[in-house]
Parts: structure tokens; sequence; C-alpha cells
């Protein structure tokens, strides 16, 4: 299964961005082989609009299952709820520990945005 | 006694400095002389004329943009639209395109790209331009709706909507983003509200080189004079800036204003101020 968790550096041991649109990178993980990928986002943070929307189209691309962040946002979660990604938020700690979480089953999916748009500006 | 139409664009670049005190002063002032004036409330996000214009609104029309619509049965989510879009506002996915209109400007990129023809022009209401009398003035003023965040389509709409003869007074927006570039760039004259504090002239500057590079012509009403410090009317002399008027910081003037009364009404010399003022635009636009 793959993993896609915000991060404010490419590493494992980065702490979780807690924006999703604007975050610095995306960590992708797949939990089968254990392997890791950051994918920069530096399009998302210097998006004039719709960075989230824009993220969310990144992490679908990337094949995601799961996207672990801080906050995400209305247009981003739509975008990725209908392309059946699960959000999950208030997710924080190093991308290691969120990964750990995840696997131990401490997240649930969220129903919905937790922010309102233009949050991580 | 028709003439060319001649616009006048009150601004500040910061907030609150006196853009709508001077704005429908004048506007009635020069309506007292006979001109044909009509009041513009560009800032359509907050516009607050109309308290002291005291307007009949007589009619309220829609303001409308442009937003794609996705026919799903042609559409192959090739992706072209989503790349073609600069603000963001689509997303492409395995199977179909979704589309965020509140993030769309209506440029229509989307439509002239798409290989399949799947996408059409649709059309969202974003605000209302509402037309009426106030005394001797016309009046017009654009209302942006509650949790929109793209005025300038309706400052568009608001300004197609000016007469083609007599005086047009726009109170534009504050700031120095497009909504109020959008105002200053059709005027024939810019008047420049700012307060003699270094806010006031640190707002000045960015507004005066806004207006600058536009090409239009520009004056500089002091407000509040009496506070703050001379540098602003030392930057005006430096910059050759013509100081249209001088008003005085009199709680007088800011306690009509509390009532919703125009000054000018309550306070002689604000009305003196005005008057000058009128007189100097009034010279601006018919040069001798």
């Amino acid at each position: 299964m793959k993993v896609a968790i915000t991060s404010t550096g490419p590493e494992l041991a980065s702490r979780v961005d807690p924006r999703f649109g604007r975050a610095a990178w995306f960590i992708l993980f797949d939990t089968d082989t254990d392997d890791s990928r950051p994918v920069d986002n530096s399009e998302g943070v210097e998006a004039g609009s719709g960075a989230g929307v824009s993220a969310a189209e990144t992490v679908v691309r990337e094949g995601a299952e799961y996207l672990l962040t801080g906050h995400c946002g209305p247009n981003a979660f739509r975008t990725l709820e209908t392309a059946g990604v699960k959000v999950i938020v208030g997710v924080d700690g190093t991308v290691g520990e969120a990964i750990e979480k995840l696997r131990s089953g401490e997240l649930q999916a969220a129903g919905g945005p937790d922010v309102g748009p233009h949050s991580g500006v | 006694m028709t003439r060319p139409l001649f616009r006048i664009a009150v601004a500040s670049g910061k907030g609150g400095t006196g853009k709508t005190t001077v704005a429908t002063g004048l506007a009635a002032e020069l309506a007292s002389r006979g001109e044909k004036v009509t009041y513009l409330d560009c800032d359509v996000e907050a516009p607050n004329g109309h308290i002291f214009m005291r307007p009949g609104i007589e009619e309220s029309r829609p303001v409308e943009v442009a937003v794609p619509l996705f026919d799903n049965e042609k559409c192959t989510a090739c992706g072209e639209c989503c790349e073609a879009c600069r603000y963001n506002a689509l997303a492409c996915l395995k199977d179909r395109v979704l589309a965020f209109h509140e993030l769309c400007h209506g440029c229509g990129a989307c439509s002239m790209v798409c290989p399949v023809g799947a996408v059409s022009e649709g059309a969202r209401k974003v605000g209302t331009i509402d037309s009426g009398t106030a005394g001797a003035c016309g009046f017009l003023q654009g209302n942006l709706s509650v949790g929109e965040a793209m005025p300038t389509p309706v400052v568009r709409a608001l300004l197609r909507r000016i007469p083609d003869e007599g005086i047009a007074v726009l109170d534009a927006p504050p700031g120095a983003s497009c909504p109020v570039v959008e105002t200053l760039r059709s005027s024939d004259l810019a008047v420049l509200v700012a307060e003699p504090t270094p806010f006031g002239l640190n707002d000045l500057r960015i507004a005066v080189e806004t207006v600058r590079k536009l090409g239009v012509p520009l004056g500089v009403v002091v407000n509040r004079s009496g506070t703050g410090d001379g540098r602003l009317v030392d930057y005006c002399e430096r910059e050759g800036l013509e100081i249209l008027a001088v008003i005085p910081d009199d709680r007088k003037i800011a306690e009509a204003y509390a009532r919703g009364v125009m000054p000018a009404h309550t306070h002689p010399e604000f009305a003196r101020v005005i008057g000058r003022l009128a007189a100097a635009v009034t010279r601006e636009k018919e040069p001798a």
C-alpha cells in the first residue's frame, strides 16, 4: 500500500508538514516494501492559487491510497476523495513516526476537510 | 451642456485615509456646481459610499463570470486543460476532470486546448451592480458576493456602466492590487488621499508608483493634516506632486463621518477644502 506524507524535508526523519497544499515535500512510502521516495512540492509552495488542488493531483498521480498530513482544506479533500485517496489529518511528529502510527492502526481517516480554503497560506 | 466624460479616481494605497470622505464630498460638490456627476463605489469588497450618498437604488443587476462546464461523455481526462490552467482550478484524475469554479478566472484556456470539445462555457454569479441616483448625482456601486475571492470582475462590470458624459468620481478600493489598478487604469486623473504619517507616506509612495506606471496624471490630498510629521509634504515637493487640497485633523469631521453625514454639511472648513479640490480637478479637466 502506498502512503503519501506531507513533510518539511526529504527524509523519513523529517517532521510532518502540517500544511497539505503548500507542504515542502511529500514522502511516498510503500508499506509492502518499505521503499520511500521524496517528491518535491515547490510548485505547490509557490502556486498563486489552488495549491491544494495541485498537491492533490500530485498525490493521486503518485498512486497513493492514503494521505497523512496536519490539515486538509475543502478543494484538496474533494479531489482526493473523488480519486479514492483516504485522508488522515492531525498527524504530527516525524514522517517515520507517522508511518508507524498508521501501521499500528492508531490513525483514522477524516470524513471531511478540517480547515477552510487558504488555511496554509 | 454635454461634455466628454472625465474620470477622477480617488485612491490611497493605505486604507482608512479618507477616500470615501473625499470621493463622496467631491461628487456632491461637483454636482452642486452644475456638473453632470456619477459617483461609483469601486470598493466592491466593502462599499460604504452609500452611507453618505444615501442613494435611491433603482436597479440591481448580477455580475457573472465564465466558468467551464465539462461534458463527461466526451472528456477523456487527457489532462491538457489542467496543464493549461494557470490558477489550478482544474484537477485531472484518472477518469475525469474536477473543476473548482471559485478558483477560475474565466480565461477560457481550458476550452481552447480541449482536443475533444468537452468544455463549454457556463456562468457563475459573483456579485451585483446597484444603480440609482443620490440627489443630483448618478450612483453606481459594485458588491462582491460574500465568500468570493476575486473583486476585479465586479469592478470591470461596474466601470462598463459609466455614462459617456459628464464627470465620473471613482471611489477606489484600498491597496495597490488588481481591483485598484482596474479602477485607475482608465482614469483621467488620480486623486491620492494620504495621511502625513510614516505609514501614510509608505503607502502613498506605492500608490504613486502604481499610478505613474499606468500613466495617469495625479494629485495628492493631505488628510488629517496636523498629525504625524512633515515628511509626506516634503516627499510631494521632491517628487513634484501637486497637493490639491489639505484637510485639517478635526474631530468634528470624524464625528460627522461616524454618524454617516457628509462632513461638508456640518463643517464649513471641510466644505471650503472640498470646494477648492473641486475647482482644482475642474482645472485639470479643462486645461486653459
